[in-house]
C-alpha cells in the first residue's frame, strides 16, 4: 500500500477519531521524551529536586497509556477497522506499551540520580561524561523513532533502528570502563553501580525505541519485522506493497 | 490436503537460529496453489444487452472452502454468482463470452445439461423462499422431482438435511406445519436444508443473511462453517465483516472487474490493491 493517510474515510467521524488517537500517542511520546531529558539532566547535574519531579510525574505517562488503550478498544469494538486502519490501531497499542516502559526507565534513571547525589558529595566526574554521551544518543534515537511514527515513514524507521546497534556498543564499552574503575578503587563501587544501572536503563530505552520503529514498518507495509536482521528490515521497508 | 494448505508462508522471517517450525505449522495461511479447484472461470465477459456487466473475469474457486465476493452494489458479484449455475440464462438479452468449468467440464458447452448442473450447484437467495407447503415437503421436494418415492429414504434424507442445516431440533415436532410459519432465520435455514437435501457439490449463497437479525445471521454463519467440510461454498455479501468472519478466500470486485482475490486473512489485513484497501477501510478513492 502506498497511500497511507489517516483521512479520506467516508465517515468523517472516523477520520477525527483516528487523528485524535494518533495525536495522543504523539503527545504521550513528547511527555516521555521530556521525562527522559529531565532525568538525564538531574543525573548529570546532581539535581535531586528535578529527579524527584521525574519520579512524581511518571503517573502521567501511565495514565496516558491507560487512556489510549481504552480508546483503541473502543475503536476496535465500534469501527471494526481493517487493513491500514487495523494495523494503525495494533501498532498504537504496542507503541504505547513501549512508551510506558521508556517512562519507567526514565523514572529509574531519576532514582539513580538521587542515589548518586546522596552517596557522592565529591561532585561531577569523568564517568558522567561517558553517560552524557550515551544519553545524547538515546535521546536522539527516541526522538527520531517518534518522528518516524508521526510521519509514518518506514525508511526513516530503519535508519533509526540502525542506531540501536551503536548504542549497544557504547553501552558495552562503558560497562568495561566502569568495571575497571571498580577494580582500581573499590570505594567507588556503590557509586559506579548506580551509574551502571542508569546506563542499563538508557540501553533499554534504545531497545524500546527500536521496537517502535518496527511497529512503524508493520503499520505502513504490513510486514512483521520483529526478530529479523536489520537487512531484512530494510528490504521490507523499501519493498513495494 | 488440509495439511499442505496450512504449510508456512515462504516469506517467514529469518530468526536468530530459533526453530519456528512448529509455530509456523500452526499458522493457517491458506494458499490457492495447494487447493483442489472446483470451479474455474476463464475470460468471462457478460453483457446485459449493450451494457457489459462482467469484464474478463479469471479465477479459481477451491473445493470445500468458503469463497466470498465483496464489492459495492452493481459491481457484478451477484451476476457472477448467477453464472455458476446458469441462472442468467433466464434473463433476456444476456450474452456471455468465455467459460466456466466445474471439475474440468465446461458448464456453458452446448452439451451441458442445465437441470443436472443446477442439481450439482445449489443456490440460496437473499430472501428466504420456502414453498407454501409443509416443512417436510419443502425439503423432500428435490427428491420427489427426481422420482424418489420410497418413504423411508425420503424420511431419512429430510432428517439428515434438516440436521445439516441446524434446524432439526427446532422443527422435529412440527414437520408437517406450514413452512411459512417459521421465522425468517428458520426459513433461510430451511431453504439451505432444501438445497443440501439433493447433495449438491457447490452451494451458492446470495446475501443469505442480509434479511436476518444478528442472532439468526450468526446461526447462518455457523452453519456455513459446518457445511464447508462437505460442500464448496460461494457467498456474496454486502457485509464485509461477515465475509471476514466466514470465508477462507475473498474476492473483491469493482465495476465488473475482479480487482483482488486471495486468502481472507491477507485481504483484510494487508490488501495489495489500493482499490481494495479503500473499500474495506471505508475510504473514497
Amino acid at each position: 500500500m502506498e497511500t497511507t493517510s489517516i483521512g479520506h474515510h467516508i465517515s468523517q467521524q472516523f477520520n477525527v477519531e483516528l487523528e485524535e488517537i494518533r495525536n495522543r500517542v504523539l503527545s504521550m511520546g513528547g511527555k516521555v521524551e521530556e521525562q527522559l531529558a529531565n532525568a538525564v539532566t538531574a543525573m548529570l547535574e546532581g539535581d535531586t529536586a528535578q529527579a524527584g519531579q521525574v519520579v512524581q510525574n511518571d503517573y502521567q505517562v501511565n495514565a496516558m497509556e491507560v487512556m489510549i488503550d481504552e480508546e483503541c478498544s473502543r475503536i476496535l469494538a465500534r469501527r471494526q477497522p481493517a487493513a491500514f486502519d487495523l494495523r494503525l490501531i495494533v501498532a498504537i497499542i504496542k507503541t504505547i506499551t513501549d512508551l510506558e516502559r521508556i517512562g519507567d526507565q526514565a523514572e529509574r534513571i531519576a532514582r539513580m540520580a538521587t542515589e548518586l547525589a546522596e552517596c557522592s558529595g565529591s561532585g561531577g566526574s569523568n564517568q558522567c561524561l561517558e553517560l552524557e554521551h550515551l544519553a545524547q544518543h538515546v535521546k536522539h534515537m527516541l526522538h527520531s523513532s517518534l518522528d518516524a511514527f508521526a510521519r509514518m515513514d518506514p525508511e526513516a524507521a530503519v535508519e533509526v533502528a540502525r542506531l540501536d546497534d551503536r548504542i549497544d556498543k557504547e553501552y558495552e564499552s562503558m560497562m568495561r570502563q566502569l568495571i575497571t574503575f571498580m577494580m582500581e578503587d573499590p570505594r567507588t563501587i556503590t557509586r559506579t553501580l548506580h551509574l551502571m544501572w542508569a546506563a542499563r536503563a538508557l540501553e533499554r530505552i534504545g531497545d524500546h525505541a527500536k521496537n517502535i520503529c518496527e511497529y512503524v514498518i508493520y503499520m505502513v507495509k504490513g510486514k512483521d519485522v520483529r526478530h529479523t536482521s536489520i537487512e531484512q528490515m530494510e528490504a521490507e521497508a523499501r519493498g513495494e506493497g | 490436503m488440509t495439511e499442505a494448505a496450512q504449510t508456512m508462508n515462504e516469506e517467514t522471517p529469518m530468526t536468530h537460529g530459533l526453530d519456528l517450525g512448529a509455530l509456523q505449522r500452526e499458522r493457517r495461511t491458506l494458499n490457492l496453489q495447494d487447493e483442489t479447484i472446483a470451479l474455474e472461470v476463464n475470460n468471462l465477459d457478460l453483457y446485459y444487452g449493450e451494457k457489459q456487466a462482467l469484464m474478463g473475469i479469471n479465477m479459481q474457486i477451491p473445493q470445500k472452502r468458503v469463497t466470498a465476493y465483496i464489492g459495492p452494489s452493481g459491481c457484478g458479484k451477484s451476476t457472477l454468482l448467477r453464472c455458476f449455475n446458469r441462472m442468467n440464462d433466464l434473463i433476456d438479452g444476456v450474452h456471455i463470452d468465455g467459460n466456466i468449468t466445474l471439475d474440468g467440464e465446461n458448464i456453458y458447452s452446448p452439451a451441458a445439461n442445465v437441470a443436472d448442473l443446477r442439481r450439482r450447484i445449489g443456490m440460496v437467495f437473499q430472501k428466504p423462499n420456502p414453498f407454501p407447503k409443509s416443512i417436510y415437503e419443502n425439503v423432500a421436494y428435490g427428491l420427489r422431482i427426481q422420482g424418489i418415492k420410497n418413504r423411508r429414504v425420503i424420511d431419512e434424507v429430510v432428517e439428515k438435511a434438516l440436521r445439516g442445516a441446524a434446524l432439526w431440533d427446532e422443527v422435529k415436532d412440527r414437520l408437517h406445519d406450514n413452512a411459512l410459519g417459521l421465522s425468517g432465520g428458520q426459513q433461510q435455514r430451511l431453504v439451505i436444508a432444501r438445497a443440501i437435501a439433493i447433495e449438491p457439490e457447490v452451494l451458492l449463497l446470495d446475501e443469505p443473511a442480509s434479511a436476518l437479525d444478528p442472532i439468526s445471521t450468526l446461526k447462518i454463519e455457523e452453519l456455513i462453517y459446518e457445511l464447508k467440510d462437505k460442500y464448496t461454498i460461494v457467498i456474496v455479501t454486502h457485509n464485509m465483516q461477515q465475509a471476514a468472519r466466514v470465508s477462507d478466500y475473498t474476492a473483491f470486485m469493482l465495476m465488473g472487474k475482479l480487482v483482488e482475490f486471495g486468502d481472507t486473512d491477507t485481504l483484510f489485513t494487508n490488501p495489495k490493491m489500493k482499490e481494495t484497501e479503500d473499500y474495506i477501510t471505508g475510504r473514497y478513492g
